[in-house]
């Protein structure tokens, strides 16, 4: 075989660990986006910022507070004793929730854009219509910002995908379970395994283009002001 | 491609990626941040705003910084060292730099497979101090070394803790189910974890506690696990455990060295440091009275044969 089976069981779990962030951050963002994008609060700048920070902030940074934090003696530690959850490092949960801080820019933002572009009009004309503000949620401002969706989604996956510090310092490098592909090129590199390490960093290259293309090839062409 | 139309437009009057990286700042730093991630067209808002001329204003500045940074190189050397070296080192530089005041030791501390890995690859260290001498063996026979590979210390590992009294541990302890959580550093490339995991398996624990095992990226990562607490105990190198601040939390106890191979440490002054009459009188010191106090101290054993010139 090309790959051998603990890349293979890395690429999997990496694959997971991105498609459960996507969904879990699909929940979480989409009304996080949906407020940013119409309120009026003064809250509006600060919730924004918090919610960009992870794009600025070191990996290094997150891991550290993440580490703190998830530990017996941090509060989300001492909270997930208490629910009997066990300690959060070191385990794919503790990795998922990472990932959502991480990652949480790469699905707010786009939506948050998409549902700013739809304007008021088409909302206030589902209400004339009879539309609850739920109602036309789903029904208006969801299709229309589908392709905001779409983005958020593949930017978030891919994102995810190509984590590595964080998952360093809180991941503890266990096999299946924290060890995911970007770790794994680490590792082979670390121990000279150059070929493996080749083999995987040029799947990761591949996807990488690939995502990116599938996001720019769908735009049409040319400068759009 | 939005991403080669904008550098086709850059490319006139500065460097490429210069203005890329520039443009790529610029669209951060300004009021609208979230307006860089309108997601793909991050790269058309770069097009956009390099094209306007307020971002060259800011070049020169960024040019006198990289002159700053370049112009700076007086006597100094780099040195590579293992992780379990940290305290120590830290010591003997601040010794070695007390009676040589005209050159500047810089220290960077990580994994010694690393540090081999970055010299074969042209890393900027004149002196490497690997945690395995096969390393700094192996850099010689490939024609990158400076100097002799030179012994300097062999380590030991221990079992640390700072919730449970290690002092009471055994290795069998680690099967106990009350401890959930064992870190150790990686045994793929570490030394420290290499042999950690021939401990292990020489009194037949490792099936028995594989599933608690978290690797640390180098030693200092894995005394990091276990200080945070998210570790209940540890396998790190005794120079670390013997740190007062570190043995202030808890208390270790040694790992008999008969359950794994010796973890002999060697030196080696890298094809880059050959030239440098600082990097010899610091390898030169490391054989020096004072220094040996210190590596004894921090409970290194010192290698019998003494290469004293």
């Amino acid at each position: 075989m090309w790959l051998n089976g603990s890349d293979l069981q890395a690429i999997w779990l990496t694959i997971r660990l991105a498609s459960i962030v996507t969904l879990i951050l699909l929940l979480i963002g989409t009304p996080i986006a949906w407020w940013l994008a119409r309120t009026r609060s003064r809250c509006q700048g600060v919730i924004g910022a918090v919610v960009a920070l992870p794009l600025v902030l070191p990996p290094s940074v997150l891991g550290f507070y993440l580490l703190l934090a998830m530990g017996p003696q941090g509060p989300v530690g001492q909270l997930t004793r208490t629910l009997g959850l066990g300690a959060l490092p070191f385990t794919f949960w503790g990795l998922v929730l990472a990932s959502v801080f991480y990652s949480l820019p790469f699905m707010v933002q786009p939506l948050q854009n998409a549902f700013e572009a739809i304007g008021d009009r088409p909302l206030e004309v589902a209400a004339t219509l009879g539309a609850s503000p739920l109602d036309a949620f789903f029904s208006v401002a969801v299709p229309l910002a589908r392709p905001g969706f779409l983005t958020a989604s593949i930017l978030t996956f891919a994102h995810t995908v190509g984590e590595f510090g964080v998952v360093l310092m809180i991941g503890g490098n266990i096999p299946g379970i924290t060890r995911v592909a970007s770790v794994q090129i680490y590792d082979h590199v670390e121990a000279m395994e150059y070929t493996s390490a080749h083999r995987l960093s040029a799947i990761m290259l591949i996807f990488s283009f690939l995502v990116l293309l599938a996001l720019y090839a769908k735009r049409p062409g040319g400068r759009r002001d | 491609m939005p991403v080669l139309s904008s550098r086709r437009r850059a490319s006139s009057s500065v460097s490429v990626e210069a203005s890329f990286a520039f443009a790529i700042m610029m669209t951060l730093i300004p009021d609208k941040t979230s307006e860089v991630f309108k997601t793909s067209e991050v790269c058309q808002g770069i097009a956009r705003k390099e094209t306007t001329m307020k971002h060259y204003k800011l070049l020169p500045l960024a040019c006198s910084f990289l002159l700053l940074t370049t112009t700076a190189q007086a006597e100094k050397i780099m040195v590579a060292a293992a992780a379990d070296l940290k305290f120590a080192m830290d010591e003997i530089v601040a010794s070695f730099n007390q009676t040589h005041s005209h050159g500047e030791v810089q220290v960077v501390y990580g994994s010694s497979g690393k540090f081999h890995t970055q010299i074969q690859q042209g890393g900027p260290y004149d002196l490497y101090f690997s945690a395995d001498i096969d390393y700094p063996r192996e850099l010689a026979k490939l024609g990158l070394a400076g100097s002799e590979v030179t012994p300097y210390a062999v380590g030991r590992i221990v079992l640390w803790s700072n919730s449970l009294d290690a002092t009471k541990l055994t290795l069998e302890s680690l099967a106990d189910p009350k401890i959930t959580r064992i870190a150790m550093a990686n045994p793929k490339h570490a030394p420290y974890g290499k042999r950690a995991e021939e401990a292990l398996r020489a009194t037949g624990l490792w099936e028995k506690v594989e599933e608690k095992l978290v690797f640390g990226e180098n030693i200092a990562q894995t005394a990091q696990f276990v200080q945070t607490g998210n570790a209940q105990v540890g396998i790190v190198a005794l120079s670390l455990a013997l740190n007062p601040q570190i043995s202030k939390d808890g208390g270790y106890c040694l790992i008999p060295d008969k359950f794994h191979k010796p973890l002999e440490q060697g030196y080696v002054i890298t094809r880059l440091g050959a030239e440098k009459p600082l990097a010899k009188s610091f390898a030169g010191y490391m054989q020096s009275a004072s220094a040996r106090t210190i590596m004894v101290r921090y409970g290194f054993v010192l290698p019998n044969e003494t290469t004293e010139k």
